[in-house]
């Protein structure tokens, strides 16, 4: 059995060696007992969720003991009863970083105010917004916190069993989390009677199999309990009646990475990063065409310009900014004049985007908004679990309508239509899934009417991107070298040596090699 | 059960507070439009058409997954759920086909009488559709995919009676579908033809085969009988039409009844007027078979003839 | 694609499978592992599997398919040796994924989802790997091609084409 005095132990044993390695490897900053990594695209950033990624071995549980990993945990267990927890958690304001923003707190405080003979904690990491990967870099760079995090809980409302419940798409964090879960059984900070107390509590992970809707709460659940994750409908709240009806936990990785450190530093600590609303940082992962693209984590109010630029480094091959897409299919597009908005729950909802898990893609000149939106809607429907009518039925026929739009065969009322069918999906849809399906369309109807305007009425991409509204043109200043007919992957290119080509637009498949092909110097092949 | 008091379209009703909002409407005979809602399955809240306004609430809910609570205040019919609903019925109604004059649903459909009470109709397109998947290996059911509105009353009909489960759904999203077995026809499935998926679909995409033909569902009346051939006493419909019994429908399968095709043989047997044959699956065929064989009395018989024919050889002598 | 399952040469995986689905008919939620195990020891769900496991969990064949057909990593055809996943997650797919499926797609011969007729490669088009930092990637078995360009292509694909 560990002790609290054994855990020190650890930690000032290993502490020094962890140092002296990280000495050695030069990119980090040891200051008052604060370890941080160096770069400037670091020291932008507030690490709390991220505060151990890139720093310690994953692999190695003493490591995170190092960093005073389980000291909250053997602090909680040995000192504080299960409502202070409560208190500290509401008092906090830590709210679930999957994307609703619910108050962790007091999601805990109505399964901890339930009786039940079992309840259980579940740690959402089906995490499968694209172009998100938060979550999949605290599992495999510090699954020990959220271990810890779940114990916490699991301590709180009085649950002795946990679940991780991983996609499939992230065997690495699987593999980690396998040996994390090992060790920190081994050692006794998870398992029976941890810390002397009494305190019981298993952690097992379960996998999923491909489906973004299981990221769902209710659809992951079904899926624990071996079925097809189809949502369930709202008659009982989760933390009455969840897992096998029983009273259930669920939050996402980046919530439950907080927890211990939320402990560790204290509520005041952690109410002083952030907003007033929207307490402490958000893990965010800037990708698109930004130039510097990666995870970054910052307080809660940062302007998105902030983000985009003085962290992210602005966009590539001087470019013009054209929008950033946040909460993933479940969000929206943010146009350029609203870039100086502050990233926190409130702001991004009043926008008509939403914070969701924490994507951010970044999008320039060249991306077509009626594309985007199209692509989101092709996500959904891919993923729409088939249950209820609106989502089924309405992100097929909102689809196909985009689909007519990006190849020039949209119509005048697609506008109206796709605003119509918009509402009923909102409105109706079973769960948040289907609820948010409409968000991208939305919003880019709403920053980006003109350009869902100009296919339509002037069959013409305003962006250059949609292939059945461009073509290749060579002009005038065609030197006749020929390197784009030997590059064209369809021979539809004539022309005699040194004179000017013509590329024949009946055969073209539109693929552009002509354009990559033409000397930098020449340019004579255009797209318009 | 403490009571509670709710306004329901400006009517006042006190009701028990663990009913849904559906189940209190049904009192004041507001009928809620809903087609996956059965009071005998388990409520599921897919086909979201039972929508409501709740005085207070920014949502919209679903008023079959709704408790009544104290004071609340809901409109059944106000302009934006008649707006959405609407919608909702629209997408059906674009995914499904355009074939009620020769349905064998129609005038029963729930489909239709939404569509009907909302003034909705079908439009043309040249988009996707359900696809075009109809089971016809079966003398008693046929399957017809391409009506599904996917409510899964079948798959969970099918599932309440515990050595049955035959029915699921597969696929997921769009081309989501019901299947039986591992996607087997009627035939090659384990389904033995009890009809109870029948008595539940609210639209074409379950017919009972052996209606089709006689009778369109306003002709000719229908009389309600309990089957004779074991305790349970299951319900059937007889249907005439001038006079003669032409069918005979499984009514819906309450009150924990299993609904068998042996009763349903025998009460059509017992009540039609000219049955058609009646077929037996062996080995995962259907093979045309006698009345004795099919109501498996054959040893019965035989020796109930027997005895009849000891006797009168007795007499003789 | 036209294949049988031969059960005399797959005999010893049948036994190792039949272990695993033993050793967890105990679990609530067992299904979903033992069709994970399946897919992994098979490298998809032969419908004789399919059957073992509704015998021994008591679990009806329907359900079971439900079940299968729901979630995209289960599949009920063989996979190739190689199988190579296109991230098409919005960063990959805004830095042109859909021209290097397309290259690849010439290249096999195939399309997304299916399998080369020597059952060597499978193409699948999956959901953000979660390295759009990286964008376009590509997964081939468990290894990571980054920033790749079209012109790469084939360079990638005969690496493994050489293998035996």
């Amino acid at each position: 059995m560990i002790t609290i005095e054994k855990l020190e132990q650890i930690k000032n044993y290993h502490r020094p060696f962890l140092e002296e390695r990280l000495k050695e490897s030069a990119n980090t900053t040891i200051k008052d007992g604060n370890i941080a990594l160096n770069d400037l695209y670091y020291n932008k950033q507030t690490r709390i969720a991220l505060k151990n990624c890139g720093i310690i071995n994953p692999g190695n549980i003493e490591d995170y003991i190092a960093v005073d990993g389980y000291s909250a945990l053997a602090n909680i267990l040995m000192n504080k009863s299960k409502a202070e927890v409560i208190e500290d958690m509401k008092a906090s304001n830590l709210r679930g970083r999957g994307g609703a923003g619910f108050p962790t707190g007091k999601k805990w405080e109505e399964a901890f105010k339930y009786n039940a003979d079992q309840k259980y904690m579940i740690c959402n990491a089906d995490e499968g917004d694209p172009g998100a990967f938060m979550d999949r870099s605290i599992l495999e760079n510090d699954p020990h916190s959220v271990l810890e995090g779940m114990a916490i809980g699991g301590y709180a409302v009085g649950a002795d069993q946990g679940f991780i419940y991983v996609r499939a798409e992230y065997p690495t964090a699987v593999k980690r989390l396998k040996i994390a879960i090992e060790q920190a059984k081994e050692l006794g900070v998870l398992g029976n009677n941890i810390f002397g107390t009494g305190f019981n509590f298993d952690i097992k992970l379960k996998l999923g199999s491909g489906a973004f809707v299981c990221g769902e709460g209710t659809a992951l659940i079904e899926s624990i309990e071996g079925k097809r994750g189809m949502p369930r409908t709202k008659i009982y709240r989760t933390a009455h009646k969840g897992l096998w009806q029983k009273p259930t936990i669920i939050n996402n990785v980046e919530t439950y990475a907080n927890v211990p450190v939320i402990f560790q530093k204290g509520v005041e600590w952690f109410k002083s990063i952030g907003t007033e609303k929207s307490p402490g940082t958000k893990v965010f992962s800037l990708v698109g065409k930004v130039e510097n693209a990666g995870l970054v984590e910052v307080p809660m109010g940062m302007p998105l310009r902030e983000i985009v630029y003085d962290i992210g480094g602005g966009i590539q091959n001087g470019k013009k900014f054209k929008a950033v897409q946040t909460g993933g299919p479940s969000g929206g597009c943010i146009p350029e004049h609203l870039i100086d908005t502050p990233v926190d729950f409130e702001s991004l909802g009043k926008i008509g985007s939403i914070m969701g898990s924490g994507g951010m893609v970044v999008m320039d000149e060249d991306t077509c908004m009626v594309d985007i939106a199209r692509f989101f809607l092709e996500f959904t429907v891919d993923e729409s679990c088939g249950k209820c009518i609106p989502c089924r039925e309405g992100t097929k026929r909102m689809l196909e309508i985009l689909e007519r739009i990006v190849e020039g065969k949209g119509e005048e009322q697609d506008i109206e239509t796709l605003e119509t069918l918009s509402e009923t999906i909102t409105t109706a849809s079973l769960c948040g899934l289907g609820q948010t399906a409409a968000n991208p369309v939305v919003t880019t109807l709403k920053y980006f009417r003109d350009e869902y305007e100009a296919h339509i009425k002037d069959h013409k991409c305003p962006a250059g991107s949609c292939k059945s509204l461009i073509e290749y043109f060579i002009t005038e200043k065609c030197i006749g070298c020929g390197m784009c007919a030997k590059a064209c992957p369809v021979q539809c290119i004539s022309g005699k040596p040194k004179e000017l080509h013509i590329i024949n637009k009946l055969a073209c498949i539109k693929c552009g090699a002509c354009m990559e092909a033409c000397p930098k110097k020449v340019q004579a092949v255009i797209k318009r | 059960m403490a009571n509670v008091t709710v306004t329901i379209d400006g009517q006042k009703i006190s009701v028990p507070k663990d009913l849904s909002i559906l189940e209190a409407a049904k009192l004041l005979d507001i009928e809620i439009p809903a087609l996956c809602y059965d009071p005998n399955l388990e409520v599921v809240g897919a086909c979201r058409l039972c929508i409501v306004e709740i005085e207070g609430s920014k949502k919209l809910e679903t008023s079959c997954s709704t408790k009544v609570k104290e004071g609340m205040n809901i409109f059944t019919e106000s302009e934006k759920v008649v707006r959405i609903r609407k919608g909702i019925i629209q997408l059906l109604l674009d995914s499904h086909p355009n074939d009620c004059l020769t349905c064998q649903k129609a005038g029963e459909c729930y489909l239709q009488k939404y569509a009907y009470e909302y003034n909705l109709n079908f439009r043309k397109h040249n988009s996707a559709m359900r696809p075009q998947l109809i089971d016809t290996s079966s003398p008693y059911i046929l399957k017809d995919d391409s009506k599904c509105i996917l409510c899964g009353k079948c798959v969970r009909t099918c599932a309440q009676v515990s050595d049955r489960k035959v029915l699921s759904f597969s696929d997921r999203g769009y081309d989501t579908k019901i299947i039986c077995d591992e996607d087997k026809n009627l035939e090659e499935s384990s389904c033995v033809s009890c009809n109870r998926c029948v008595s539940v679909c609210p639209v074409g995409a379950l017919i009972d085969k052996r209606q089709i033909n006689k009778l369109r569902s306003w002709e000719g009346n229908s009389l309600t009988v309990n089957c004779k051939s074991c305790q349970y006493g299951c319900e059937f419909e007889i249907k005439s039409k001038n006079n003669k019994n032409v069918a005979v429908v499984a009514k819906s399968p309450s009150n924990g009844r299993p609904l068998c095709l042996k009763g349903r043989l025998t009460t059509e047997l017992l009540y039609v007027d000219n049955p058609e044959t009646p077929y037996s699956k062996i080995d995962g065929k259907f093979v045309e078979t006698s009345w004795t064989e099919a109501l498996n009395i054959e040893d019965v018989l035989e020796k109930i003839n027997k005895l009849n024919a000891d006797k009168s050889s007795l007499g003789d002598d | 694609m036209e294949f049988s399952f031969d059960k005399e040469k797959n005999k010893e995986k049948i036994e190792i499978f039949r272990m695993f689905v033993e050793q967890n008919k105990e679990d609530k939620g067992a299904l979903m592992p033992v069709l994970q195990e399946a897919q992994i020891i098979f490298g998809y769900l032969p419908l004789e599997m399919l059957q073992m496991i509704s015998k021994i969990l008591f679990v009806p064949m329907s359900e079971i398919y439900g079940v299968a057909t729901f979630y995209s990593q289960f599949s009920f055809i063989p996979k190739g040796d190689n199988i190579i996943s296109i991230c098409l997650g919005t960063a990959c797919y805004v830095k042109g994924a859909t021209i290097i499926l397309e290259e690849i797609e010439n290249q096999l011969g195939i399309k997304a989802g299916n399998t080369t007729p020597d059952l060597k490669f499978s193409i699948d088009s999956t959901r953000c790997l979660g390295d759009c930092s990286l964008a376009p990637v590509i997964l081939i078995n468990e290894n990571v091609y980054a920033k790749v360009k079209k012109e790469n292509v084939k360079e990638i694909l005969q690496k493994y084409r050489d293998e035996v």
